[in-house]
Formats: C-alpha cells, structure tokens, sequence
C-alpha cells in the first residue's frame, strides 16, 4: 500500500544511501561502520528499564541494546516517553522531582545506576543536547565551547583550551562562521548556529555517547540539514541517539530505528520494536510499526 | 466570467460602517481617561509636595560646612558630616552582613528546598517582611545589652537591627531574580557532568547577576532612612565616628530628628540643618535607585 506517507520515507532512505555513498570510503562495505582508530565509542544496554513520575509509570520495560558508532533513531508519536528513555540514559531524568528509574542502564557493561556511582560522572561521559538551544548567555562563543572544561575541570593552559575550541567547532562546522567572533556572546547567532555550538560545547568534553532529544525541530530545513550531515559525520567518532518526532529525518540519518508507542493515554509507553532503519521503514516486524511509519497514525 | 468577490452596492448599508463611531463610547472613554488621569496626579501631588518643601527648606541648611565638618564641640554651628559618615557605615556594614545571608538563603530556597523545610522558611520571610522597624532596634539592643551590658550603644548594633529589616527583602528579591534563570541552563549545564553546587557559582548566579544587584540596591535604599531602630541602637553624638565596634554613631535620620527635637539656641539654624539632612537622605535613596538601574541596564542578560 503506497501511500504518500511511505513515498516519503522511501525518498528519505534514498537519500541516507546517497549520504552514505558520499561519506565512505568506495572500498568499505555499507554495514562496516568508519571507526577512526584509537577512538572506542560505547555500547549502550538497557534492560527493563522502567520510569516513573511519582506514581505514574511512563515507560515501561524497555530492553534495547544501543551499538557504538551508530546514529539510533528513537521515534513514535507524541507523549510516547522517547524524550524521557533518553534522559534515563545520562541520568538527567532523576532530576525531575519524584522522578524514579527501575532496571538497569550498562555503558560497557557497567551499571550506570549503582549506588557508588557519581551522576556527575555519567554525564561526562554522556553528553546531551537538547530540543531548545541553549548557550549560556552570559559567555562567549569561545567560553561557550570551552565550558565543559571550565566548568569541570582543572586549571587548563590556554593553549590546550585554544585547540580544544578549535577543535571542537571544527567538528560542529561552524568555525568557519564564527572564527572572527569568538568572544561576542553567544546568544548572538542564529538558532542553527546555536544548536551547533551546543553540539560542539557537548563534543568538546569528549563523551563517549552523545544524547540528542529532537535537536533540528526547533531549526529551519538549512539549518536542520546542516545538522543532519554533521550527525552523519560524528557517528565516527561517537555513538549517537537521536529521538525525533519526524520519521523523515529518522529515516534519512539513523542506522537503527526504535519505535515507541502508547496503547492509550495514560498508559506507559513501551518499546515496540528495533532494527536496522530499512528493515523498520521498508519491512518492520509488527503491525504497529507499519502503521506508525506508513502515516496511519501518529 | 463573473467575477465571485462580491462588492457592497449603493444602495446596500454597509454591517461595518452601521454603528457609526459610537458617541456615547466616545464619550465614556474621554471621561474615563480624565478620571484616571486626575487620578494620578492626585497620587503624584504628595510626591511633589514633599520633594519641593524638604528642597526648598533644606537647601538653606547645606553648606560645605555641612558636608566637611562634624558638630564636636561646637554650640549651634558644625556640620553633619559625621552623620553623613555615620549612614554610609552603619548600611554599608548591615549590607554586608545582608547581602551573604540574604543571597545564600534565596540560593537555597530556590535550588535546594523542598517540602516542609522550604514552606516553613517562606513562611517565616514573609513573617520577617512585616517587622515593625522599632521591633528590630529593640532586638538588637536587647541582644548586645547580654553581652555588653545595659546602655551599651554601638554603630553596630544600629547595622544588626537594619540587617534584620534589610534580609526578607533580599530573600525575595533574589528569590524572584533566581526563579527568572530558566531551568534549560542549569540542564544545560548538568549535562556537561556539571556538579551542582558549580552549576549555581558558574552559571545561574551570573546569568542573575544584574538583577540581583538590582535588588540589593534597593532594599539598601528601603532602609537607609530607618530612624526608630537607631534611635535605639546607636546613641546620639556629636564627633566623627567610623568604627562601627567602638561607641556611639550619628547618622543622618537620628541626626535630623535630633536637630528638630532639641535644636538648642540658634533654633533656626538647627531647624535648617535637620532638613538639610532629610533632603540628603533623599538623595541618597534616589541615587541608590538610579544607579540600580544603570547597572541592571548595563549587565543584564538576553536570555533567549
């Protein structure tokens, strides 16, 4: 049944193909993920993780195994408890006053959520940008980049701040635009230019998995596929889960695709399936998915 | 081909234009604009009124005398600078002990409480804001007198009791100005692996700054001209006087009331320097309030 809803998602596919033909090398395979040598990125593993507000139970028993240099894609329809998985996954949602986690979160095997475990030093190793832009307002485009290591760690010599700002709005392709400005504020840019200098404020500290929850909805289309080509190239060097409400997108950037759905308001959400990103968009195991991702619903 | 817009013709009324500008609405909205208008000048008028007596009595009282010298020793003449010196040392020593306690408070009551702790502590602000001033004066009297004895009279004691009137509103004012730095920052910043207690040093108490600033100087303005308590607290005197540790302190709104209540002598003289002392209290407070502001316009943050 080809509706219109699928036309768009097999454009979509086609165009992560042409985006993966650019970004690789001709000899690699199309399944071989670009590793750059010396850089292990981490594997996520989660197994019955439930959440809670209080009393209400928001996502329920999600098991799902998150692999290193790949972009996973978590998608469903609204309220369905993508956003708050993800922020289970750096210890953000804890946060949330009353907010509970059951079940066990692994980064390489280690369980993130043991009681010896500094929350602080998850994040550090777990980055995160968000729906919303958000630099600091009252720091520079410069100390905006540099603040993970201002903020966390010790005196470091100008000269290794330097590079590592460099460095990091390299990887966020927004040097160029701003190389001149460094210290105007950082308020200053545009929403795109701001979403990425969080993303390089997030790559500069180094992290071994980087969170994104919805990062290009609140972009324009240049801005939002900026954003994307530079998930395509991160992904390299980092593991990347990206929740996002726009199956498009999902299906343009992401290896992996995990669909969250509600049975009804109210109920908890849950994990109703994960594969590859054509398998789910072309060939998906549960009707759901179909439904979701043919537009029926959602 | 027909055009499908319909226009109005001649001879049909337009729906939009029927009413007409309505006379009677005209009319109540002049009336009640001249009503609100009267209004506010009747509000404005003991404003006026006050700052045009105490300027023109208390202009004949200012001289550099007035500014320079003390009234040690002198029968009818001297000046008030001793005073002038005495306000500056009391608020500024209450600031510094108000300003810590006031900012840290609102640090916790914003970041940190939670349930029964955090009502109760709002709870007791709210108390707090409502002191009468003479109340806080006899507090710190009756506070230092433990330690020091009956008739003990210090500079400091004058700073303790505007300290107790000076906390609530830095409480609330900073509270205000904290609520205002939006959540996304603060996360922004955990997501880095920011500890928390860094999150607030680094980036909510900058992003808060100017207006925290703001609110400092205004509730230093608020109690700047607080008489009852100092009456109490810090004695009458005529030297120069800026250890707040070591005896009596003048001050300007004790030395006004003083000058009018027993003027001595020459009484036209102390009646003019006690105005004088009142219109400088004033203008103190208004240039507290015009500098707060230029720092909150110079420092402020866009918060987009």
């Amino acid at each position: 049944m080809l509706g219109a809803a699928t036309k768009r998602n097999a454009d979509a596919l086609d165009d992560r193909k042409g985006r993966m033909a650019e970004s690789r090398p001709a000899s690699a395979t199309s399944t071989e993920p670009t590793k750059v040598p010396g850089r292990r990125a981490k594997t996520i593993e989660t197994r019955g993780v439930n959440l809670f507000y209080g009393d209400f139970h928001a996502v329920e028993e999600v098991t799902m195994t998150i692999e290193p240099n790949k972009v996973t894609a978590l998608i469903g329809s609204s309220g369905c408890g993508k956003t708050t998985f993800l922020r289970s996954l750096n210890r953000m949602h804890e946060l949330t006053p009353g907010a509970r986690v059951q079940g066990e979160v692994t980064l390489d095997g280690e369980d993130i959520y043991d009681s010896r475990v500094d929350p602080v030093a998850v994040r550090r190793l777990i980055g995160m940008v968000f729906q919303q832009p958000n630099p600091f307002p009252t720091m520079s485009i410069y100390d905006n980049a540099a603040a993970g290591l201002n903020l966390n760690a010790k005196k470091v010599s100008k000269a290794h701040k330097d590079s590592v700002v460099e460095r990091s709005l390299r990887g966020a392709h927004l040097w160029d635009e701003v190389k001149d400005r460094l210290d105007k504020p950082g308020g200053g840019l545009s929403g795109g230019q701001q979403q990425r200098l969080c993303i390089a404020r997030a790559i500069a500290v180094e992290p071994e998995i980087l969170l994104m929850d919805e990062p290009c909805s609140a972009l324009d289309p240049v801005a939002t596929l900026a954003v994307e080509d530079l998930i395509g190239e991160l992904k390299s060097r980092y593991t990347i889960v990206v929740v996002t409400h726009n199956m498009q997108q999902a299906a343009r950037a992401s290896d992996v695709t995990a669909f969250f759905n509600l049975d009804a308001t109210g109920k908890p959400g849950h994990l109703v399936e994960i594969g590859p990103t054509e398998e789910i968009f072309t060939n998906p195991n549960e009707k759901e998915t179909e439904d979701y991702v043919s537009g029926r619903f959602g | 081909m027909e055009s499908s817009v319909q226009t109005l013709s001649p001879d049909q009324p337009s729906r939009l234009l029927a009413n007409g500008l309505d006379t009677r609405r005209r009319i109540v909205n002049i009336v009640m604009t001249a009503l609100i208008a009267a209004a506010f000048a009747l509000a404005m008028i003991p404003l006026f009124s006050l700052v045009f007596e105490v300027a023109t009595r208390g202009i004949p009282g200012l001289s550099a005398e007035f500014f320079t010298a003390d009234a040690r020793g002198v029968v009818g003449g001297g000046g008030a600078a001793h005073a002038i010196m005495g306000t500056l040392v009391i608020t500024g020593v209450a600031a510094l002990i108000s300003v810590p306690i006031g900012i840290m408070a609102a640090i916790y009551l914003n970041e940190y409480g939670t349930g029964r702790l955090r009502r109760a502590l709002t709870f007791f602000v709210d108390v707090m804001t409502g002191i009468p001033s003479i109340v806080a004066g006899l507090f710190a009297y009756a506070l230092f007198e433990i330690f020091f004895g009956p008739g003990i009279r210090l500079g400091v004691m004058g700073s303790v009791a505007l300290s107790v009137l000076m906390i609530p509103i830095v409480i609330r004012s900073a509270e205000e100005v904290l609520k205002i730095v939006p959540d996304h920052l603060r996360e922004a910043a955990y997501a880095l692996g920011t500890p928390k207690w860094k999150t607030i040093t680094k980036i909510v108490l900058p992003t808060a700054f100017a207006g925290l600033v703001t609110g400092v100087m205004i509730a230093i303005a608020r109690i700047v001209g607080e008489t009852a308590p100092l009456l109490v607290t810090t004695g009458v005197v005529d030297s120069m006087n800026t250890d707040p540790f070591n005896g009596r302190m003048q001050n300007l709104a004790v030395y006004a009331y003083n000058e009018y209540r027993s003027p001595g002598v020459m009484k036209q003289a102390a009646y003019d320097k006690a105005w004088a002392a009142a219109l400088t209290l004033i203008a103190i407070v208004m240039i507290l309030n015009v500098a707060a502001r230029l720092v909150y316009r110079r420092y402020k943050t866009e918060i987009r």
